[in-house]
């Protein structure tokens, strides 16, 4: 059990800078997922942290010790990796006692924590198997079990889940959340998936192009994006996004953009009173485009006039695809809705959680 | 129901049509391999007695040779697919499969079978021995010798051959200059071995003493200008046989290092990286990740060059022709054979080499046939 700190850490492969100025302090017993779309950063970054790579500058901190020159035998780290990494000679209980066999702990004690972790894992009738003769998800658990009777400070997990079928994803998801408030040690898990990274972490870093975008809690990133880029990453599907400009007229700010013609509620008007006559952009969540009829009471609703696109049903609910001028978007409406293809109809927006970004800059306004 | 009908009725109207296309067909599937059987010969009859110019001939044998065995599976296919189906099936694999088996019996088997006879006869293959060839193999003190230097070839040549192999190929494959270091371990095995042989004579080379004379040799080279005196390297017993092993140590370790690399190359990354966080040091991955995951190539290459080893000849002919306690089996069959006429102490000893290569084929052939994917 130890905090990790990423204090100006830089790696950089040639004129690449894979990691920029990352500076992140992760408490004892956190989970903390770095997310970010592939070749961010992300995995170079936990690599970094393994001792896989070596950082080109600044420090990387377990506990109170600074690590950038200790081998990664001496991290008192575990890694699950994305492909697993198995060694294939060996059975599975070989494959978990390797690491304990290495660090010369007694014989009875491997089989009591092997025996232990794949008690949790599930894995205990499997002990005498070759990798090859498992299934995805037995080695993905056997991988994880490596990990865990090593009772390392610190936990890594390198997309570990890529290589499983969605089924097997949701279902191996909940067992690693389970896994951490059991073992209640840091995890640090990378993925580019961000239904993963707000489903397991108790924080979540957004990397992209090597640049820490924000960290934050699941919630707070989702509500309070500080940029486009985190805007757009977190959600499923992404935000709205309509390139507009702020104007004012009647003493009103409105956000202007082709057919799109939002007024700003007068509460917040200060705020976005500087942006006058600026570019920015305006960002609404799909789910908070209503349909006018199963609209919630008491939000501050926006009329906006669309046609209607494409039409997926879900089930719960339905995404509607629409168009407007040159703006298209995505709204996700009340199943109850009926909606026909190049059918004009009139959304709201519920103003109360639109984001506006400046445009220069990228970065929220607020 | 309505098509048996209308067979019944052309059938009724049509024995004798129905035995005249049969009878065709029994024509046409004569004539046309006899019509081949005869293009070939044709062909052969006029290659061996032609007096065309050369690059008429060339050309005629290489459209003769490779169309007559187009022709040939063709025809023979084109044969069995007339026959009932079941029979097709049946049948079909050994068109194919045939003619190599035939072409081993004749290459193979059949001089294997020669030999044996030959090797219970005496000199001249005139009277009937009994074992007295193979009491001759295993008792003769010229055998014996052989006999231990063979073992020697067999356990130190490809001891180093292999492990420098395997050295070379993982440690290369962390260089950044790997492609020179291999490039510089495979030359050799461009090299013949009789053109090794004189490479190395050279580098051994002792001129004797006498007033005035000039060692030439690099070896005697290097120890003269240590202050040694040269030595006359390959008549000295036993080291000699060591001098010559390290000639095909560095004509084989190419080899070795070669297949050794790319099985190194195909172990994943990851595979390595997870037994560093694991805590293993580079020894410890080296002989528990590293070794284990490429065992199969390195029992391939391994019964390979032992097969190697124990057929080795050329080295020893080229260079002391087997003199000095030099000689190894392969030589010494040459020897009877070719200089004593001995045909049937020669195919005693070749016997004597194929029995000592069969478990170590057969061991090979096994793992290749067990070897599966991770």
């Amino acid at each position: 059990m130890a905090s990790v700190t990423f204090d100006h850490v830089y790696k950089r492969f040639g004129d690449v800078i894979a990691v920029n100025d990352l500076n992140i302090q992760i408490e004892d017993k956190e989970f903390l997922v770095l997310v970010g779309p592939s070749g961010c950063g992300k995995t170079t970054a936990l690599r970094c942290l393994a001792g896989l790579e070596e950082i080109s500058d600044g420090r990387i901190l377990i506990g109170d010790q600074v690590v950038n020159d200790v081998a990664p035998k001496d991290r008192d780290i575990a890694m699950v990796f994305q492909s697993y990494a198995l060694y294939p000679h060996m059975s599975v209980y070989d494959n978990m006692a390797f690491g304990l066999k290495l660090r010369k702990t007694p014989k009875t004690e491997i089989d009591n924590r092997v025996k232990k972790a794949a008690d949790i894992l599930g894995i205990g009738h499997l002990l005498d198997r070759k990798p090859r003769q498992l299934s995805g998800g037995q080695r993905q658990r056997v991988a994880v079990g490596r990990a865990i009777v090593r009772e390392p400070k610190v936990f890594l997990f390198d997309e570990p889940l890529s290589n499983l079928d969605a089924k097997l994803r949701v279902e191996t998801r909940a067992n690693i959340s389970k896994l951490h408030q059991q073992l209640q040690t840091t995890f640090i898990y990378v993925t580019h998936d961000q239904t993963e990274a707000m489903t397991m972490a108790s924080r979540i870093a957004v990397i992209n192009k090597g640049l820490l975008q924000q960290i934050d809690t699941p919630q707070t990133l989702y509500d309070r994006p500080d940029n486009l880029f985190v805007a757009g990453f977190i959600g499923s599907p992404a935000m709205n996004f309509f390139p507009a400009k702020m104007n004012k007229s009647d003493g009103k700010l409105f956000v202007d953009g082709g057919t799109l013609h939002i007024e700003i509620p007068d509460d917040r008007m200060t705020i976005f009173a500087p942006f006058e006559g600026k570019d920015v952009i305006f960002g609404i969540r799909p789910e908070d485009i209503h349909n006018p009829q199963f609209a919630p009471p008491g939000i501050d609703a926006q009329p906006v006039e669309a046609i209607v696109d494409v039409t997926e049903l879900m089930g719960n609910e339905i995404f509607v695809y629409l168009k407007s001028g040159e703006h298209s978007f995505v709204a996700r409406v009340d199943p109850r809705s009926r909606y026909h293809f190049d059918e004009k109809v009139q959304m709201v927006f519920n103003m109360d959680n639109m984001h506006i970004f400046d445009r220069e800059t990228e970065k929220a306004i607020r | 129901m309505e098509n048996s009908m209308g067979d019944k009725s052309k059938g009724n109207g049509g024995v004798g049509t129905w035995l005249l296309t049969n009878l065709g067909r029994i024509l046409i599937s004569l004539v046309v391999p006899i019509g081949l059987f005869v293009i070939l010969w044709q062909g052969f009859m006029f290659l061996r007695d032609s007096n065309a110019p050369q690059l008429v001939l060339v050309l005629v044998a290489i459209v003769w040779g490779v169309g007559g065995v187009a022709a040939l599976f063709w025809v023979t296919n084109w044969l069995v697919e007339k026959m009932p189906k079941e029979w097709t099936r049946r049948i079909q694999p050994f068109v194919f499969v045939g003619p190599a088996i035939a072409i081993i019996a004749w290459f193979l088997f059949i001089p294997v079978i020669r030999t044996l006879i030959l090797s219970f006869q005496n000199d001249i293959s005139n009277a009937w021995v009994g074992f007295a060839n193979y009491i001759f193999a295993f008792t003769d003190r010229v055998m014996l010798d052989a006999f231990r230097n063979n073992l020697l070839w067999l356990v130190f040549g490809t001891f180093f051959s292999v492990s420098l192999g395997l050295v070379i190929a993982v440690l290369a494959d962390r260089s950044r200059y790997e492609t020179v270091y291999k490039v510089l371990i495979f030359l050799p095995m461009a090299i013949s071995f009789v053109g090794a042989g004189v490479i190395w004579k050279f580098i051994y080379a002792y001129q004797g003493l006498g007033v005035g004379i000039q060692e030439i040799g690099l070896l005697n080279g290097i120890v003269v200008a240590m202050g040694g005196t040269a030595q006359p390297w390959l008549t000295q017993a036993p080291w000699n046989n060591f001098l010559l092993i390290i000639i095909m140590v560095w004509l084989q370790t190419g080899f070795a290092m070669v297949i050794i690399s790319s099985a190194v190359k195909g172990i994943p990354a990851e595979l390595l990286e997870a037994a560093r966080v694991d805590g293993a040091s580079e020894f410890k991955i080296f002989f528990s990740i590293i070794i284990p995951s490429i065992s199969g190539t390195l029992i391939t290459v391994t019964t390979t060059i032992v097969i190697f080893s124990l057929k080795l000849f050329d080295v020893v002919y080229v260079m002391t022709g087997g003199n000095f306690g030099t000689n190894v089996i392969a030589n010494e069959f040459y020897l009877q054979r070719f200089t004593y006429g001995n045909a049937g102490r020669a195919s005693a000893i070749a016997i004597v080499l194929l029995i000592a290569t069969l478990p170590v084929m057969i061991y090979n052939l096994r793992q290749f046939n067990e070897r599966r994917a991770f």
